[in-house]
């Protein structure tokens, strides 16, 4: 018995966060808030491997397993990398497409969808061409309106919705660094606002949401390499846990920092935001926990 | 990652739970009245005989010398079997380890095999009429005398401590001391002179609760543990065990969805309720999960300060949530005394025994976060 990412995941991990403290800082996503497609930082992921991982190292990946997916997407959601990450780590392993950064998928669950404007292939469009643009909350979502019908369950959209559990509790992760030395230094009534019990209480409980989420992502990950049965429960286990743990950390973490978090200045709305909408990609928390039900009763 | 159990730790598993299958007593009274307390003796003294009491400890001390996770899985089996609550556990789970890691060879030869045995049953005594989450606020005081110690001052709300043999706790030993200064920690029969256990019913209505008086009662420098003046410490590591792993195993909440899933079967159950029993389900499954991994790092050398807190939080408040959900299923009928009922009702004591979960959460975000104390 073993609970926990082997080395080979977490040198991936390590690797990709020294890579990514320069290559996707704030700045970066604020360009993409503002349109930018972000060619540089997707050609840096190409070329540090990230983006094949999964395709076979005879095909020119990295040859890598889930465990290593889940580590690199959860460090991935921590940086909040813009773009289709999680959709092209997940599909690029089905297509015959390079894993340079020059492919960006997005996939058609439904319309409008997510990052279609940004991407250069979209799974489930009838025309590759994208077309009307939606308007985001989170603006480096880049969504967008495509013909076609939605791409069906597949062992891609398993990991895709596992990525984004992963993805989320990095999410998580960032908005909680980014409160507690918020926390540490804000002072009202003469003394740092993270001794008081009305700071520190949530923020607790918000942790043990995130800290029990994170384990059912590691064993749902297991269950797709020994393509356990009940693969496909684990994945939604970790979807709706981490949905839910996530945005109650962003939740929390908002009221935290008081008005402070309450603009677009401060970095908080970046991670806060993208949170919002991935806790909804690849099925809600609510939709996961009905397919738990169907197997359960 | 490796989920799978080696061919020895399945061996276990499978002579655990046909050795249960026959053994486990079902419909046993609350052992927390005396009538019942009497009759989880007998259980817990079978257990011992066949040498499944302690599992986790060695063998001479009358265990198996079973791993870690041996004993996680002697827990889901026990639980699955639908085994009663340990009325040895604040002894075996929570006295046990911190002999281990602090007493004196004798202390552990002579108290150890008692206590798996059932023949010392064990009680705690922190809590003080004037210090519950405060613990370090308390005043009960023992005094240096040839040979001993004489203890004076007033424990409470000790859970069984009406039907137990003897009393671990901390006593203020240095008189000029302040908080977690000057305490030492002690064992203590309650047969001996000076010392009046009064019972006292819980929430639940069991005899559960007791206080004990402490009135110039002599102890022999023997029932210290740990040493003079270091209690605070050997105590942090008794909570220890109390918030984290050892007293609550994932098997006994994994069991108690199982039986909610079958109450849940048997009726007509709207789209919410099927959301929450996929919820409760996941929970107890996520609490399992963790474990595997808490145990992982710890071996690994890589516990975390605070961590056993996260347990106790979520085990908590879990436990509560499985049994609202039960007793929304039962409807009108919650209300009548029984398993569920009465679990309950027990589940509600659960944020608050073993520390309050409002310290807790203090711990997490102090140790964990980092957070300033002030």
């Amino acid at each position: 018995m073993y609970f926990g990412l082997p080395d080979d995941a977490l040198a991936l991990r390590e690797g990709l966060r020294e890579v990514l403290a320069t290559a996707c800082t704030p700045a970066v996503i604020r360009a993409a808030w503002d349109g930018d497609p972000c060619d540089a930082l997707w050609k840096t992921l190409g070329e540090f491997g990230v983006l094949g991982l999964l395709v076979p190292e005879e095909r020119g990946g990295l040859g890598l397993d889930e465990l290593s997916f889940v580590a690199a997407m959860e460090e991935s959601g921590w940086h909040g990398v813009p773009g289709p990450l999680v959709e092209t780590v997940a599909y690029l392993p089905t297509l015959e497409l390079p894993a340079d950064g020059s492919a960006r998928i997005a996939v058609h669950r439904s319309n409008p969808v997510p990052h279609a404007a940004v991407a250069t292939h979209v799974i489930g469009a009838t025309a590759q061409q994208p077309g009307l643009r939606a308007e985001t909350v989170d603006r480096s979502r880049h969504a967008a309106h495509v013909p076609g019908e939605p791409a069906p369950d597949s062992p891609a959209s398993l990991l895709a919705t596992l990525g984004t559990a992963a993805f989320l509790l990095g999410l998580a992760r960032r908005q909680l660094d980014l409160t507690v030395s918020y926390v540490k230094d804000r002072k009202q009534f003469g003394v740092p606002i993270g001794t008081f019990q009305a700071i520190k209480h949530p923020l607790a409980d918000a942790v043990v949401g995130t800290e029990f989420a994170w384990p059912a992502v590691l064993r749902a990950a297991r269950s797709l390499i020994d393509a356990d049965p009940l693969a496909t429960v684990h994945v939604s286990m970790a979807k709706a846990l981490a949905s839910d743990a996530a945005y109650r950390m962003s939740r929390v973490c908002l009221q935290a920092h008081g008005a402070m978090g309450y603009t677009v200045e401060y970095d908080l709305h970046l991670f806060a935001k993208r949170t919002w909408a991935m806790a909804k990609d690849w099925g809600t928390a609510s939709e996961h926990r009905k397919t738990i039900a169907r197997e359960l009763l | 990652m490796d989920l799978r159990e080696t061919e020895a730790e399945h061996a276990f598993r499978l002579e655990a739970r046909g050795w249960l299958e026959h053994n486990v007593p079902h419909g046993l009274p609350s052992g927390d009245t005396l009538e019942g307390f009497a009759l989880h003796l007998e259980w817990e003294r079978k257990l011992f005989d066949a040498r499944w009491a302690v599992v986790g400890w060695p063998e001479e001390y009358g265990g198996r010398g079973a791993s870690v996770w041996e004993w996680i899985a002697f827990e889901e089996e026990y639980y699955r079997a639908g085994g009663p609550q340990r009325v040895t556990q604040n002894g075996i789970f929570l006295l046990a380890p911190t002999l281990f890691e602090f007493g004196s060879k004798e202390q552990q030869d002579t108290l150890l095999p008692r206590m798996a045995g059932a023949q010392d049953l064990w009680c705690q005594g922190w809590s003080e009429p004037g210090s519950g989450s405060d613990l370090a606020s308390l005043k009960s005081r023992a005094d240096k005398v040839d040979g001993g110690w004489k203890l004076n001052g007033q424990k409470t709300w000790t859970t069984r401590g009406a039907f137990c043999t003897h009393l671990f706790g901390l006593f203020r030993s240095d008189p000029s001391s302040e908080r977690h200064h000057g305490l030492t920690y002690f064992l203590v029969p309650l047969d001996a002179p000076g010392v009046t256990v009064r019972g006292f019913a819980r929430l639940d209505g069991d005899e559960g609760f007791a206080e004990v008086f402490f009135d110039d009662a002599f102890v022999p420098d023997a029932a210290v543990l740990g040493g003079v003046g270091k209690g605070w410490s050997v105590a942090m590591a008794t909570t220890g065990s109390e918030r984290g792993l050892t007293l609550r195993s994932p098997g006994r909440y994994t069991a108690t969805v199982a039986r909610l899933l079958d109450l849940a079967r048997e009726r007509d159950l709207d789209d919410r309720q099927r959301e929450d029993l996929a919820q409760a389900w996941m929970d107890a499954e996520a609490y399992r999960l963790f474990t595997l991994q808490q145990v992982t790092n710890e071996r690994a050398g890589r516990g975390r300060p605070g961590e056993s807190s996260l347990n106790k939080l979520f085990w908590s408040e879990l436990d509560i949530r499985l049994h609202e959900l039960a007793l929304d299923l039962l409807g009108p009928e919650a209300e009548l005394e029984g398993p569920w009922s009465k679990g309950f009702q027990f589940s509600l004591s659960g944020p608050i025994y073993a520390g309050t979960n409002e310290v807790q959460r203090n711990i997490v975000s102090e140790r964990l976060l980092g957070l300033p104390r002030k």
